[in-house]
């Protein structure tokens, strides 16, 4: 009940703030949004990676999956669909057209997700991480051979329909959707998985069900993610999505700490706004984040914001295996 | 048919400089069990070393002599030996007993310092570089085959590397203690083995057969830049993992399974496909035979 009390306020309260976002300086807005995206790539990889314990390095090509279908939506079906509603576009046609695309990415990524993760999810630790980066690659150069969305050169003149609801609205839904899996009977399993598979299949738990589960269900929150990505920066390219996207995203779920949702979203707010902060010293801002992931790693390797003790069982790090 | 053979000695030649790169990787995950991303950027670091080396020793040693090259290799292999030695020490160490993943963020970490320290206007400036003429390209022709020097180098410094390394692994105390660390840890430990002299030595090691493939690309793809390393090392890695990671020969052949394929695909009409073949190789191969080709199954034990 109070998860769903928090899912129904932190939808009004961003509906609330979206209708004021026109005073909000550009600028600003453009790296609140950015950090709505973000939690919701960092929430939905916890959740393979965190809670699963499946070490996966190919989100961001679940993310280019969804960008590219979501913008692909609204810039060729929109043209079509948008005049049906005559007066009415500013109103409902574009949210109706903007929730029907992002759902298409979502739910074209899960099914993307569904494919590479059936055969993968056989293999453990450094293979299916390697694994899913050869995906992610394969769904890059894949977006680079497809003529119809730009090719190499990208997709451009997608329309800015990401606001604060739609960002916000999205990642509350992620966290929800997580937590509410997590936490319930059918979610222990999730937890089983990622503490001792063998033990957990011993015990009746269809692993591979699970962890396929898994990634669907963070592929689709990527592909969402995608779609918003998209529609606030106007301009996709497979490259935007590399393996370095990904890695971008890993950092987030481990400074955060593996499985600590509260930890990951501090982790993707502190992530995004770190480069902005460090825009004066311009030259070395990317060395310093560089270095910053060593420290932290060499200070805290739990991750900034795990405390010890808070949940025993997931102490055991499932890569010991 | 010519053509095939033609294709054929490109690859082997691509396919032996990501074998030297794979071999890092394999040496360092036979001794710590670790993905060392970092691996890559040092190969890049070889490369740099070879841009700013080849004038000087071309000076001493007359430019485009043999000896200049050799020097080069040499001292660039040095650099790099040091350079993952204290890699190591510094970032890798302090966590050998903390969780895997605490080290592979690590790694990523110092992958991204060394790309964006060497994109820095002071260090190796992040516009493309043009690498020198090592040694003056000729071609030889073999009936319709052309065979640049440049490859027969590539080849050539290759085969005399991993043979080097071969004796180093099998006929020497080091490598005997660098078998025994991957076989069991601990009980290497037990058995009076300096754990930390050994990855040291693993690193150094690695990083020094990098430095050479960084140069030998360098010589084959002269233009040069700060984040060269990066499709080139995960491409190794693949290779390493196609061979069954940790296995010194499976990464040999792995590298070149994965060069040769990928040169023949670049030479079809599928050549746009080129960067994601080797991925899509190595996913059927786990998926077939997940240890890799060279690799043993392991029994899982509870």
């Amino acid at each position: 009940m109070k998860e769903k009390l928090f899912l129904l306020a932190a939808l009004i309260v961003s509906f609330l703030f979206s209708l004021g976002s026109g005073h909000i300086n550009p600028y600003y807005l453009d790296i609140v949004l950015g950090i709505g995206i973000n939690i919701i790539l960092a929430v939905s990889l916890n959740f393979i990676n965190g809670y699963t314990g499946q070490f996966s390095l190919g989100h961001a090509g679940f993310m280019a999956v969804g960008a590219y279908t979501c913008a692909s939506v609204t810039l060729f079906l929109g043209p079509m669909v948008l005049p049906l509603f005559g007066g009415a576009i500013e109103m409902l046609g574009v949210p109706a057209l903007f929730l029907m695309a992002l759902c298409a990415g979502g739910v074209l990524a899960a099914a993307v997700g569904w494919l590479v993760g059936v055969p993968s999810l056989r293999l453990k630790g450094d293979y299916l991480a390697i694994v899913t980066l050869g995906f992610g690659e394969i769904i890059r150069v894949i977006f680079q051979n497809i003529q119809a969305v730009g090719g190499p050169s990208g997709l451009k003149g997608i329309q800015t329909y990401t606001n604060l609801f739609w960002t916000y609205a999205w990642a509350a839904l992620a966290i929800f959707t997580v937590l509410m899996l997590v936490h319930s009977t059918y979610g222990r399993g999730f937890l089983a998985v990622h503490d001792d598979e063998i033990a957990a299949a011993a015990m009746g738990v269809n692993t591979t069900r699970y962890k396929v589960t898994a990634f669907v269900v963070g592929s689709f929150f990527a592909g969402v993610a995608g779609g918003l990505y998209a529609h606030l920066k106007t301009f996709i390219s497979p490259s935007g999505f590399d393996f370095l996207k990904s890695i971008d995203i890993v950092v987030m779920v481990i400074l955060g700490g593996m499985g600590n949702t509260p930890g990951v979203i501090l982790a993707a707010i502190l992530l995004t706004l770190l480069p902005e902060v460090l825009r004066p010293v311009a030259q070395y801002r990317m060395i310093l984040y560089a270095l910053l992931i060593i420290i932290i790693m060499l200070t805290r390797p739990q991750g900034l914001f795990t405390l010890r003790g808070l949940r025993p069982q997931s102490a055991r790090d499932s890569t010991h295996v | 048919m010519s053509e095939f053979f033609q294709q054929l000695i490109n690859g082997l030649a691509l396919g032996s400089i990501y074998a030297l790169i794979a071999l890092g990787y394999t040496m360092v995950y036979g001794v710590l069990r670790f993905i060392n991303f970092a691996h890559g950027d040092i190969f890049m670091v070889g490369a740099f070393m070879g841009f700013y080396l080849t004038p000087m020793a071309g000076q001493v040693f007359g430019p485009h002599s043999l000896a200049c090259a050799l020097m080069v290799l040499v001292l660039s292999m040095l650099i790099c030996a040091m350079l993952g030695i204290l890699i190591e020490r510094l970032a890798y160490r302090p966590l050998r007993n903390k969780p895997k993943l605490a080290v592979l963020i690590t790694a990523i970490g110092v992958s991204l310092l060394i790309e964006y320290v060497g994109q820095h206007p002071m260090v190796f400036t992040a516009s493309p570089k043009t690498f020198p003429e090592l040694v003056h390209s000729r071609n030889f022709h073999l009936g319709a085959v052309v065979l640049s020097s440049n490859e027969v180098l590539v080849l050539a410094v290759t085969i005399v590397l991993l043979v080097g390394l071969e004796l180093i692994v099998q006929k020497t105390k080091m490598g005997t203690a660098m078998r025994a660390v991957s076989f069991n840890a601990p009980a290497a430990a037990l058995m009076g083995i300096n754990l930390d002299v050994v990855i040291s030595f693993t690193f150094g090691l690695g990083s020094a057969l990098a430095a050479a493939g960084g140069i030998l690309y360098a010589m084959k793809y002269p233009s040069i830049d700060p984040l060269m390393g990066i499709m080139p090392g995960l491409k190794a890695f693949t290779a390493a993992v196609l061979g069954g990671i940790g296995n010194i020969p499976g990464a040999a052949l792995g590298g070149l399974v994965i060069g040769i394929v990928e040169t023949f695909v670049g030479g079809s009409h599928w050549s746009n496909y080129r960067d994601a073949i080797s991925f899509a190789i190595l996913i059927l191969i786990l998926l077939f035979k997940p240890s890799g080709l060279l690799g043993k199954g392991e029994i899982e034990k509870v």
